[in-house]
This record gives C-alpha cells, structure tokens and sequence, in this order.
C-alpha cells in the first residue's frame, strides 16, 4: 500500500497523470478545482488550446501584477491572461462550442462514478446546493470527458460504485476515470481496469473500488 | 436615437414590483454594478432575477440579495454567497437551477423568438423532474423553454447613441444574450460615443436591441486574484 503522501501530493500526481490524456491539437476545458491544476503540467511540446466556459478559447498563464485585467478571468473567477491566438466569446457561443462536440477533451472532478459511466458531483443531499454550473452540459459535450479524483473517500469508503447514491451530473457519460491509484475506463463491458498507479497493486485496487473491475490483458501479463 | 440617462437611478425608474429582471455577468465580471446599486437604492421588491450567479455577500446581485428585494433568483452558480444559503434555507428565496450552457440558451432562445428547445444537459439528473424527454438520433434531451424578462440589464465597454454595444474580453459572457431577451433593455456602458465612432464591423450587439444606456465607471471587484511572481 503506498505511503501516507499529503493531500498536495496525492493532488499533483493524479494531475500528472491526467495530462497524459492531452494530445497535442487538442482543445480542452478543464473544470474548477484539481482539473485546473492540470494545466501546469502541460509539456511544452504540446499544442494545446484551453476553453474557459464564461467566454474564452485559449487561456494563458496567470498575470503578472501588473497585467491583471479584472475583466479577465476564467471559469474559476482567478484573474487569467489569454494565450497567443484566443479568441473571446459570449457564454451562449460558449455552450455551442461545448454542446456541438467541438471540444476533444473534458476534465472534471468527480465525488462518485459508477460502472455504467454516470457521474455525480454537483450536490448533496441535505447539504446546500450551489449550483451545477457549467457540468451537467459539458459533460454532454466533450468527444472525451475523463474524471479525476481520489479513489476513496476521507473515510477510506469507495467512491467508484456499482450505482451512484448521490444525484448525477450525467448519466453514462464518463468515458475515463482517474484516480491517486488507478486509470479506469468505462466501456461497454463494464469498468476495465487499464492501469495502476505507482505504490498499489491490482489487488488493492480492486479491493478498494465497489464496481466490478475487468483486469485489462496489458495489466494481466505485467502481473504475471 | 436611444434614451441617455444622466443618473442611474433614472435609469431603472421604471423596474416596478414583481418585475422579472436578467442581469449580465459571470461572477463579478461584466456585472452591471451600477444599475445594481441603483435598484437597492430604488427599494423596488419581489423581484424574479435571472443571471448565471448571484454575486457576492457584499456586492453585485448580493446587495439585492441582502435587501431582501428578490423573490426568485434563476441561475447555474450561487455557491460564493452565504446570505443566498440563508434565505433558501429559511424558505424566503425561490431558485431555479439550470445548467449554465442551458441558461445561456434559454436566454438566446427567448431573444430569438424561440419559444423552447431540446438539450442533452440534465438528463437522468434532478433538473429533468417534470420535463418532457425526447430521443433524436439515439440520444435523450430535455425540452428547455426560451426566457424573457421585463428589464435586461448590460453591462459594456464601449456603447452609441444608435444602442450598439462592445465588450471586453471575459466581460462579455452573457451579456450579448440578456440584451436580446428584455422587454426593454439599458445598458451600463465605461464608454458612451457619437455614433459613427464605433467600427459596425466590431460591434457585439447591435442597437436594435438596447432602449436606454447610462454612462458611468466601475470598481471592477475582483473575486480571486491569482498572479505570477515576476521572475
């Protein structure tokens, strides 16, 4: 079982991983949160294009102080700048972008998956509820959406399931989960394990996950 | 020629009770700030108010909030706000959720005469409860009506005499489509010039759907300020 790494850590790893994901050409849109940290991880050869749903086709790095434009932020309220060759647009056109499928690629943070591809991570119940923002349609809209977060909850308890208890976001749209131990894919079959993340083993996660998990042949042979 | 009010408390004179208002903005971004500050002042209540978010405790729609002025808020955000919490849990606030994307559509829908639409947002969640699902090409969607409001509230960099308007960067976002969709539609504008000094082939929204514009100047709040060290 891996060592105990900090939260920042467990956080930066599953965010290197994700990045994997990102091919060059792509356009992307990462969500709020740990998605965003994504971008820091970007490897320079790569052409990448990220989408900020309130209005932006190429978001830049952070400003310096003094290039901040209050008027330029992105889907996370942080003050951005724009990259060489963005484009700004209105939130309607926005969604077009997003709904038409014109978007590669998807990233977004989960609290639970389920081995038919729903996902939840907007409310629950009995706590307040903020809003879904952008989710629930982007989710719909990307040719790939991949969910990154922990594997387990703080109280140890799976939260890749055979149902979601908690109320979705999306139904059957996850095409790919990532987690701090191990890389899922959703097909048709069910969730197929495709691979484990360094300091786990297929057992351990396995154990930790409620879904079944298909072994992939790759996984197989590496653990024979 | 469009109506120019001196002061934005004339601006918003004719908003009445029970008025359903659309707002522009992302977060604090291309907020309307002073034709907000001119309806708290206005003490006008029970207002319905359409916007992605519902500011912040201490500024934007927030201030309405505070007030007490809004009986239901329409949006996809609200979560940066703790007296919106309050007032929802205390049963004195309705709200409408809808996915962002949605909104947005709904918005554009209402401004182009279309009275309701299919999206795939939502489906098999809490928001398709109660709305008619249709499969096209093997994929559900969720019928969505278009929204109009009575007043639409902008906010732009730059605006005419004739109504056209320009926005800036991220501050345009929803803005182009509130403007579309009010009955009457005053726009807040950093810049009002002479017609004739706007180029027509840069203009975001076109005049034909602006009734009023206020000039004024902004504090521009930003909600997280997040900057690279020089190196």
């Amino acid at each position: 079982m891996a060592a105990n790494l900090d939260k920042a850590t467990v956080r930066e790893k599953i965010a290197k991983r994700a990045e994997q994901e990102i091919e060059s050409g792509y356009y992307v849109n990462l969500g709020i949160g740990m998605p965003t940290m994504v971008a820091n991880y970007i490897q320079d050869d790569k052409q990448v294009v990220l989408q900020s749903e309130n209005g932006l086709l190429g978001i830049g790095r952070s400003p310096y102080e003094s290039e901040v434009d209050p008027d330029l932020i992105n889907a996370g309220k942080e003050t951005v700048t724009a990259s060489k060759g963005a484009a700004y647009c209105s939130s309607a056109e926005s969604f077009a972008m997003v709904r038409g499928e014109h978007l590669d690629l998807a990233i977004l943070g989960g609290m639970e998956g389920a081995q038919n591809g729903d996902l939840a991570n907007w409310m629950i119940p009995g706590k307040m509820i903020k809003g879904m923002g952008g989710a629930m349609d982007i989710v719909h809209g990307a040719k790939k959406v991949v969910i990154i977060m922990d594997h387990v909850n703080k109280h140890g308890d799976p939260k890749i399931l055979k149902e979601c208890r908690l109320p979705l976001t999306g139904q059957g749209v996850v095409d790919r989960i990532i987690t701090d131990r191990a890389v899922i894919d959703v097909e048709p079959k069910g969730l197929v394990l495709v691979d484990v993340l360094e300091g786990w083993t297929v057992e351990e996660v396995v154990e930790s996950t409620e879904a079944e998990l298909v072994v992939s042949d790759r996984l197989l042979q590496q653990s024979n | 020629m469009k109506t120019i009010y001196s002061t934005f408390q004339e601006a918003v004179k004719d908003i009445k009770d029970h008025s359903t208002i659309m707002v522009g903005g992302f977060g604090l971004v291309g907020i309307p700030e002073n034709l907000i500050l001119a309806l708290v002042e206005s003490e006008v209540k029970h207002l319905t108010v359409i916007s992605n978010n519902c500011g912040v405790d201490d500024w934007g729609l927030g201030l309405l909030l505070k007030n007490k002025q809004i009986d239901k808020m329409i949006g996809s955000y609200v979560g940066e706000n703790k007296e919106f919490e309050r007032q929802v849990l205390a049963g004195e606030l309705e709200v409408e959720l809808t996915p962002q994307g949605t909104l947005a559509e709904r918005i554009r829908a209402g401004g182009a005469g279309i009275p309701a639409f299919y999206s795939p947002a939502g489906v098999g969640t809490p928001i398709a409860e109660g709305k008619e699902v249709r499969t096209f090409n093997g994929k559900d969607y969720l019928l969505q009506t278009g929204l109009k409001a009575d007043f639409s509230l902008v906010r732009a960099e730059y605006g005419d005499h004739a109504g056209n308007l320009i926005y800036n960067k991220t501050a345009r976002n929803f803005n182009p489509e509130i403007a579309t969709a009010g009955e009457v539609t005053i726009a807040e504008v950093e810049n009002l010039v002479d017609i004739g000094e706007m180029d027509p082939d840069r203009i975001h929204t076109p005049g034909i759907y602006v009734q009023g514009l206020v000039e004024g100047n902004q504090e521009k709040r930003i909600e997280r300020l997040t900057i690279k060290k020089q190196a």
